[in-house]
């Protein structure tokens, strides 16, 4: 009971801290829709993109949701490092609440906010002339959901790690931009030269947008089902890293 | 009256160097109990193992009947910590701060809207209650922390510099609800502070702490009394020669040098004035001025470290 409650009391904050700042709901919507509109637009009118009904534009479409969850998530697992310059941190720390609760509420706060930006998102298909089934809809927020776990598990880990927001730049250049360009959110991943096909095939978030756009535009490369075990043990891996770490370096957290 | 807290020989190390050495403390049940030390001497360490946010490196200690290093949990669930820097989340109101604390350390759901109006009136930030934290005074946000800390009728209360960085004003009004907390919530009060009149007035035992360790832990009078003293300070020429023979007076028990005068601890200064004065013109030593001082913790300390705690 007292650790459920304690979840519950860490997911509020965060929903709370996401709700509150408005910009940042703005640009996590705005951002993606000029990808959309303007990337997608410009490269779609000078590649040849058969195949789907939308063109490139509707491919990149699931690309950009799961690049949005990467973005959202992994700066709200960073944002621990804020909360720990601010001091509250050490607040949450020496509450007699379990270590992998306080990870687990976080990143259930990450997912949340992930979802609503999604949902969002979807709601804007028609701009790509994509058509959106209440069952298209459940499934692509249960990838949200999922994809969002293990990322702001990873930006939970990445901030157990840093000291300052000064390492920011570095995490956007290093982990971030790379993950979301060897995902295949932008160009389809078969046919690449072998060592980007490697690259792109150790990605997590490949697996991500390839069930996104399987849910989204009823095509993938992997089955729907390996996708969702892969992304489902990735989740599953960065929330007990991240709870490990905060458990044994709990005292350089605070 | 039992102890609420006991160390054993509590040492934290850091390489090579010792941040805490061998404690060993006796802190009574509902006490207002201060660690006097300067920046540098251990304290934050010290009550940070208590705290059970850091494991000390041999000795152990007992919080509330329960041990920090086997049972961290049951200790944090009967404390309340302030910390030194602030805790506070700006985008948070001061009311969903204690609901939030509220709800960690497990204050049943039916009782918990009537402690966080108790805290709210206790700490009095009227209608700032319901605005974000990043409007709040320094002095709102101590006494924002301080109540958060109490909301689950912690046995103690650890605070670490509660008044640091705060006016005089807000600082008299934090003591004030420190003592207020104390006598009414029954709630034992361990703080740290480098305020002398901060020990002095508000506690009841004053422990000296200096470089990791407990010098002498009494009651601020007795600690002041056993100086038997006032202090006579005596400017003047060649004040290094002059401590040395100013201590062949009666009555004079103890000379030193504190760089730019002499302290000279006595006892009934008055008295003692007019002989210091003689005793130099015929020593021939000049005297610049002479100033008489009934004892603080300032002398306390000086005595036991050496040092004045300002200039550490």
């Amino acid at each position: 009971m007292g650790e459920i409650e304690g979840i519950y009391t860490i997911w509020l904050r965060e929903m709370k801290r996401f709700l509150r700042y408005r910009s940042r709901i703005v640009t996590s919507i705005v951002t993606p829709l000029l990808w959309l509109i303007i990337f997608g637009t410009g490269l779609g009118a000078s590649i040849r993109f058969g195949g789907i009904p939308g063109g490139y534009r509707a491919f990149i479409y699931p690309g950009i949701i799961g690049q949005t969850i990467l973005f959202t998530s992994i700066f709200s697992g960073v944002s621990v490092i804020i909360d720990r310059q601010y001091g509250f941190l050490k607040e949450i720390l020496v509450a007699p609440i379990s270590r992998p609760s306080i990870v687990l509420g976080k990143a259930l706060g990450i997912s949340t906010a992930s979802m609503i930006q999604t949902t969002i998102l979807l709601l804007l298909s028609f701009l790509v002339g994509v058509i959106m089934t209440p069952a298209c809809f459940l499934a692509t927020m249960i990838l949200s959901l999922i994809i969002s776990m293990g990322f702001g598990g990873l930006g939970l880990l990445i901030a157990a790690f840093t000291d300052s927001m000064e390492g920011f730049n570095l995490i956007m250049s290093f982990i971030v931009l790379p993950i979301f360009l060897l995902s295949g959110a932008l160009f389809p991943i078969t046919g690449l030269p072998g060592w980007l096909q490697g690259a792109v095939y150790m990605n997590p978030l490949t697996y991500g947008v390839d069930a996104l756009r399987y849910t989204i535009l009823h095509r993938s490369v992997f089955p729907l089902g390996i996708s969702m075990i892969l992304i489902t043990i990735f989740a599953l891996v960065m929330v007990f890293a991240a709870s490990f770490i905060f458990n044994t370096k709990e005292q350089s957290l605070m | 009256m039992g102890y609420i807290i006991e160390t054993e020989k509590i040492t934290k190390k850091y390489d090579d160097f010792t941040a805490v050495n061998k404690v060993d403390l006796e802190i009574p049940e509902e006490d207002i109990y201060a660690i006097l030390g300067p920046n540098g001497a251990g304290k934050t360490t010290l009550i940070s193992m208590l705290c059970t946010i850091i494991k000390p490196t041999s000795g152990t200690a007992k919080v509330n009947g329960y041990n920090i290093t086997k049972e961290p949990e049951k200790v944090r669930a009967s404390i309340g910590i302030v910390f030194q820097s602030r805790a506070l989340d700006d985008m948070l109101t001061g009311r969903e701060h204690l609901e939030m604390h509220a709800a960690l350390y497990g204050v049943p759901k039916n009782i918990r809207q009537k402690r966080i109006e108790e805290v709210l009136e206790l700490i009095a930030l009227g209608e700032k209650a319901d605005e974000y934290v990043k409007t709040y005074s320094g002095g709102m946000k101590r006494r924002l922390e301080i109540g958060r800390g109490l909301i689950h009728h912690p046995k103690v209360l650890f605070l670490d510099e509660p008044t640091l960085g705060l006016d005089p004003q807000t600082r008299e009004s934090i003591w004030k609800y420190i003592k207020q907390l104390n006598r009414e919530e029954k709630v034992t009060v361990l703080l740290t502070t480098h305020y002398m009149e901060e020990a002095d007035k508000l506690c009841d035992h004053v422990a000296i702490m200096n470089k990791g360790q407990i010098i002498k832990a009494d009651t601020p009078q007795n600690l002041k009394r056993e100086l038997k003293a006032d202090t006579i300070k005596v400017k003047t020429e060649n004040p290094k020669e002059f401590a040395e023979k100013i201590q062949e007076l009666p009555g004079v028990k103890e000379a030193y040098n504190t760089g730019n005068m002499i302290k000279l601890m006595v006892e009934r200064g008055e008295n003692l004035i007019p002989q210091i004065v003689n005793f130099a013109t015929q020593h021939n030593f000049q005297i610049k001025s002479v100033e008489l001082e009934h004892p603080t913790l300032e002398d306390v300390f000086i005595k036991y470290t050496g040092t004045g705690i300002t200039e550490t």
